[in-house]
């Protein structure tokens, strides 16, 4: 794990920036640790507190055990990469497995109507997509899922 | 994380202390299920020590309402802090689900 404060000598709170830089192994008891490290230094960067206790856990979780579950298929030999940038203006969080990818767009489903109301499974990527401000999907080396929330007061 | 179990009375309940998320979410989903297997029939999930849920866990409250109802029980939940209560609003879920805002009253309502 590599994490880095950016600060000048004596720098204003707002140009903080924190970087967190984390692999870990497709094992979904990891995914705790992960998210606690991330949401804390949202904490330090005052974020809101819904947003430190709701957005960023919850999809950030969906985003790890995709990763882990379905990109890695929980294979032992393959990892999970964590890159996180926090700002006073932002957190951007990406998640990259050694998975083929996936269509965001197909993938997502609306859970809240009809029958899907009912199933067991489906609500991640939705989850993702209504408590982040934006989800991206692209393929750099590794299959990368980009999460970017602006901080709320 | 991890879950206590303890009967009041004829219902069966239960609190999720830390996170209801994918790695634990099995767990819930047995411990629940050994109970309903032993005959009980009433069910109150108490989220007052619960940090936050994810869409496994969710999933796991759908299935095990859905279950309980098969064998003619009844599931009500506890506790959400207003967090939670986005999370079930968001998916809807607050529709599916008796919610109750305090144990007393969820074991009240049965």
């Amino acid at each position: 794990m590599r994490s880095v404060l950016t600060t000048d000598p004596d720098p204003p709170f707002s140009a903080l920036r924190v970087r967190v830089e984390l692999e870990i192994p497709s094992d979904v008891r990891c995914i705790e640790r992960v998210v606690e490290l991330v949401a804390q230094q949202c904490q330090y960067l005052e974020y809101n507190p819904r947003q430190i206790a709701l957005n960023v856990p919850v999809a950030l979780t969906e985003a790890l055990s995709n990763a882990i579950l379905r990109g890695n298929h929980e294979d032992p030999g393959k990892n999970v990469q964590v890159r996180a940038e926090v700002t006073r203006e932002q957190l951007v969080v990406e998640v990259a497995d050694e998975g083929d990818g996936f269509d965001l767009d197909e993938c997502t489903l609306d859970p809240t109507v009809g029958e899907a109301l009912m199933r067991e499974d489906g609500r991640g990527l939705f989850l993702m997509r209504r408590l982040m401000d934006r989800i991206e999907r692209f393929y750099n080396h590794r299959n990368i899922v980009r999460m970017t929330m602006r901080r709320h007061d | 994380m991890s879950f206590s179990i303890k009967k009041q009375g004829d219902i069966v309940v239960v609190d999720v202390e830390g996170q209801l998320i994918v790695g634990n979410r099995q767990e819930l989903k047995q411990k629940v299920l050994d109970e309903l297997e032993r005959g009980e029939k009433k069910f109150l999930i108490d989220f007052s020590q619960t940090g936050y849920i994810d869409s496994s866990g969710l999933g796991v409250l759908v299935s095990l309402s859905k279950k309980i109802r098969e064998q003619g029980g009844e599931l009500r939940l506890a506790n959400l802090n207003d967090d939670l209560k986005t999370l079930f609003e968001l998916t809807k879920l607050d529709t599916l689900f008796q919610i109750a805002d305090s144990r007393e009253r969820a074991l009240e309502t049965f």
